[in-house]
């Protein structure tokens, strides 16, 4: 839905009917920079790009408390796939960084390095997209940049955004607090987005019904805290999945992680997939998840915490904090032997043998 | 009847591990030949749930790891050539040639391409008939048909800028040659379940009467491979050694006739070496006359590529059962996964790779 | 080598002279060539590696299978020892 575009007061000299791609002209600072930004992508975020600011940097108030930082890139290919587009993975990627500190996300930036060549409509769908998802989850789209490179085939758009976000006094969560006999919870069903991808990419198509999880999970959190419970680890399984994720903590804290292969929620269609292209559910990535690292005695309590919101309905316990081999994850295999969940090595790539 | 999850089930699998616990007297060792095979038995703990006595000796049934050197580096070679498009199952791309592997061709600026199935690579040579497509067929005579119809059609539809880097192995030979090996320790084999599927299991007989070894048609899911252990320990306690068939749903004794065909129209029997063992003769498929234009190797000139393996490498003896992975002085040193010497660190199913992965568990609680 | 995966053909078409087909994972669908189950039939399972469908599965064979698996252990259950002692005896004759 391009919608939003308005063409109306475009004064580029190739207006954007006859040229409809971006040219290195986008990228120079002047005035077609500015045209796009007013006539794309401030239309594009909507009401969450409505004090996107047109000077250096933006001013924002940010109230008391510890300012939690992240960023992060965004490169995927397709740029669009079933359940979403990289302009969401974009917005809610950033938010849950911060949120996983137990952050409440502020105000977003975003920079865009775009290929020249990609069709302006594909850039005004990923501007919605981050519009959209930035109202949903609350924050504000509120500074940011547009480079234009002549490399590549002309489909590329790369996104990098920036958050900040205000930690509440006395949250401390982080890796290293994990300890033993804490209780290993995730919020729901595994490698939704991996497999969503994975089904348009070209070489791999494959029809599914499954739709990327991607999903703001400030709120779940904000749920979990609100317990009372002392949250030790937050941690939302991207890349690299479940297995990478828990292989850093158990790493950061020099404990060993214990986890249930049988409590895994790993949905039928995920778990065809892999079979299919050979790969572990454990590796494959996710947008909408995270684990939590728990006291034991307060995991029933976060768990219905979790239960209770719209992004934690899949709730499980999937493991526990153990003294024994510190720095690794192992796992109980359904028929009682053990095998040890290894940090991926790189790209997942689909197998035959 | 879904065909997966019942052959999961862990009510089953405990029967068939107390089935083999009650019929182990002595001490055995098996290999298993197939990758697929090793995947699965550490992923699902099964070597750590058998008696102390039987022994899974991992085979060299991943073709990945057995790809000779030489291959890659002229598969490198080819794909790094302007204007070529190389395909290749994913399995291959962290594969060390001699210098690199497929993934730094790519970052190089080659146009290497990770497909599902070889017709996905015949369908890229004709959406771009003015490039150069060639498609690395590796594998078993499991992969054999794929890429041998793949060829039969690009030849049937006229697609000449399609060719076909040949690297197939066969079982039987390999089961032949290690048992020839002086210092052999395999008692009894689990033959791999989806080569005969194709092939069916003619071929082994021979093998089992003339080696006196078991050897018994095995499955992937976890009470296959259970079941496929509870036959062979049951056979050689009794002193037997025959062929048994313990994947009947989907091995014939016949095999696949059609597929059978077409691997004789298009492929006919060569010499191979083996990485990490060595030339084993007639063990392995190489174009046929018929379809030699297709042949990669020969239309880009790479026949003049002859590489040596590392000499610290000591996968062949690990390939064989002669030598564990960590008794290897590179295990864990020069060696690693992120950066493999040869075969059998290179691939997930490979066996140091797998000793890599679950030993770690067991040397810090020996600790 | 061998990553085979159970799939129930859906449909079936002729493409490019080639016998294709619909093939479902259990949820997940991919085109398979049918070259080598010429004769596959709507509903059938097929074991399909790399896009190829290898070999037919039978259903039947795969019920007995399992049955056969159920059944393990119930003599012993019944007859104590019995394998074991059978094992014994026949290693002794070997």
């Amino acid at each position: 839905m391009t919608a939003g575009l308005d063409f109306e007061n475009w004064t580029c000299p190739l207006p954007l009917r006859d040229t409809p791609q971006v040219v290195m002209g986008h990228g120079g600072g002047g005035a077609m920079s500015a045209e796009l930004v007013e006539h794309l992508f401030r239309p594009g975020y909507g009401a969450a790009g409505a004090d996107t600011e047109l000077g250096d940097s933006a001013v924002v108030p940010v109230g008391a408390g510890r300012i939690a930082f992240s960023t992060d890139s965004f490169v995927v290919k397709p740029m669009f796939f079933p359940g979403g587009s990289i302009g969401d993975l974009a917005v809610n990627g950033t938010v849950n960084d911060l949120a996983m500190s137990g952050a409440t996300p502020l105000y977003l930036s975003a920079a865009f390095i775009l290929q020249e060549g990609t069709p302006l409509a594909e850039i005004g769908r990923i501007a919605e997209a981050m519009g959209a998802a930035a109202g949903a989850a609350g924050v504000r789209l509120v500074t940011g940049d547009t480079k234009v490179v002549d490399t590549g085939s002309g489909d590329g758009v790369y996104v990098t955004t920036s958050g900040v976000g205000v930690v509440p006094d006395g949250v401390e969560i982080g890796p290293r607090r994990a300890a033993i006999g804490d209780a290993v919870l995730i919020s729901g069903a595994i490698g939704v987005h991996g497999v969503a991808v994975m089904s348009c990419r070209e070489g791999l198509e494959f029809g599914t019904t499954i739709a990327s999880d991607t999903a703001p999970l400030h709120g779940l959190v904000a749920a979990m805290l609100a317990t009372g419970a002392d949250l030790h680890t937050l941690r939302d399984p991207t890349r690299g999945g479940v297995a990478a994720a828990l292989n850093e903590i158990a790493h950061a804290a020099g404990i060993g992680v214990e986890v249930v292969e049988r409590d895994l929620p790993i949905p039928a269609e995920v778990r065809d997939a892999c079979s299919l292209l050979g790969l572990d559910p454990l590796q494959v990535a996710n947008e909408g998840k995270l684990l939590a690292f728990v006291p034991a005695d307060r995991a029933d309590e976060v768990l219905a915490a979790m239960r209770a919101h719209r992004y934690g309905s899949g709730a499980r316990r999937i493991g526990t904090c153990v003294p024994e081999h510190p720095g690794m994850v192992v796992a109980r295999t359904a028929l009682g032997g053990t095998r040890v969940v290894n940090l991926p090595l790189g790209e997942q790539l689909p197998r035959i043998c | 009847m879904r065909y997966l999850d019942e052959f999961s089930d862990p009510d089953l699998a405990r029967k068939l591990l107390d089935q083999i616990h009650a019929a182990t007297t002595r001490p055995w060792a098996m290999m298993e030949v197939c990758g697929g095979q090793t995947h699965s038995i550490i992923r699902h703990g099964i070597d750590q749930l058998l008696p102390k006595g039987v022994e899974m000796i991992h085979g060299p049934g991943c073709p990945v790891c057995v790809t000779p050197l030489e291959i890659i580096d002229k598969a490198l070679a080819i794909a790094a050539q302007p204007g070529v498009i190389f395909c290749s199952f994913g399995d291959m791309l962290r594969v060390p040639g001699s210098s690199q592997d497929l993934f730094g061709i790519k970052s190089g600026g080659g146009d290497v391409r990770v497909v599902y199935s070889p017709l996905d690579a015949l369908t890229i040579a004709r959406e771009n008939p003015d490039r150069q497509v060639v498609f690395f067929g590796i594998g078993f005579e499991t992969t054999a048909p794929a890429n041998a119809m793949t060829v039969y059609q690009a030849k049937r539809l006229g697609v000449p800028n399609f060719s076909l880097l040949v690297s197939h192995v066969l079982v039987p030979p390999a089961i032949a040659a290690i048992m020839e090996s002086p210092r052999c320790r395999v008692q009894a084999f689990l033959a791999a379940g989806h080569v005969c599927s194709v092939m069916g299991t003619g071929e082994y007989p021979a093998l089992a009467e003339k080696y006196r070894v078991p050897i018994v048609v095995t499955g992937f899911e976890p009470l296959d491979i259970l079941e496929g252990i509870r036959r062979t320990v049951v056979q050689l306690e009794a002193g037997r050694h025959v062929l048994e068939n313990a994947y009947p749903r989907a091995v014939r004794d016949e095999g696949n006739l059609p597929a059978k065909a077409m691997l004789e129209d298009v492929f006919e029997v060569t010499d191979r070496t083996w990485r990490g063992i060595g030339m084993i003769p007639k063990s392995g498929w190489r174009l046929s006359a018929k379809y030699r234009d297709f042949d990669a190797e020969l239309r880009f000139a790479v026949t003049d590529i002859h590489t040596e393996e590392s000499p610290l490498c000591r996968s062949g003896e690990v390939l064989q059962g002669l030598l564990k992975p960590h008794e290897c002085a590179a295990f864990g040193k020069q060696c690693t996964p992120r950066n493999p010497l040869g075969a059998t660190m290179v691939s997930s199913e490979g066996a140091c790779a797998a000793y890599y992965a679950y030993r770690r568990l067991e040397l810090v609680q020996i600790r | 080598m061998c990553l085979a995966v159970p799939g129930r053909v859906l449909s079936i078409a002729e493409v490019d002279g080639t016998l294709m087909a619909d093939v479902d994972f259990g949820g997940v669908r991919k085109a398979v060539c049918l070259q080598y189950i010429p004769d596959a039939t709507i509903g059938e399972y097929v074991v399909v590696h790399v896009g190829f469908a290898i070999q037919r599965l039978d259903e039947e064979s795969a019920r007995e299978t399992l049955a056969n698996f159920e059944r393990l252990g119930i003599l012993q259950d019944e007859f104590g020892d019995g394998f074991t002692r059978a094992a014994e005896q026949a290693g002794a004759d070997g």
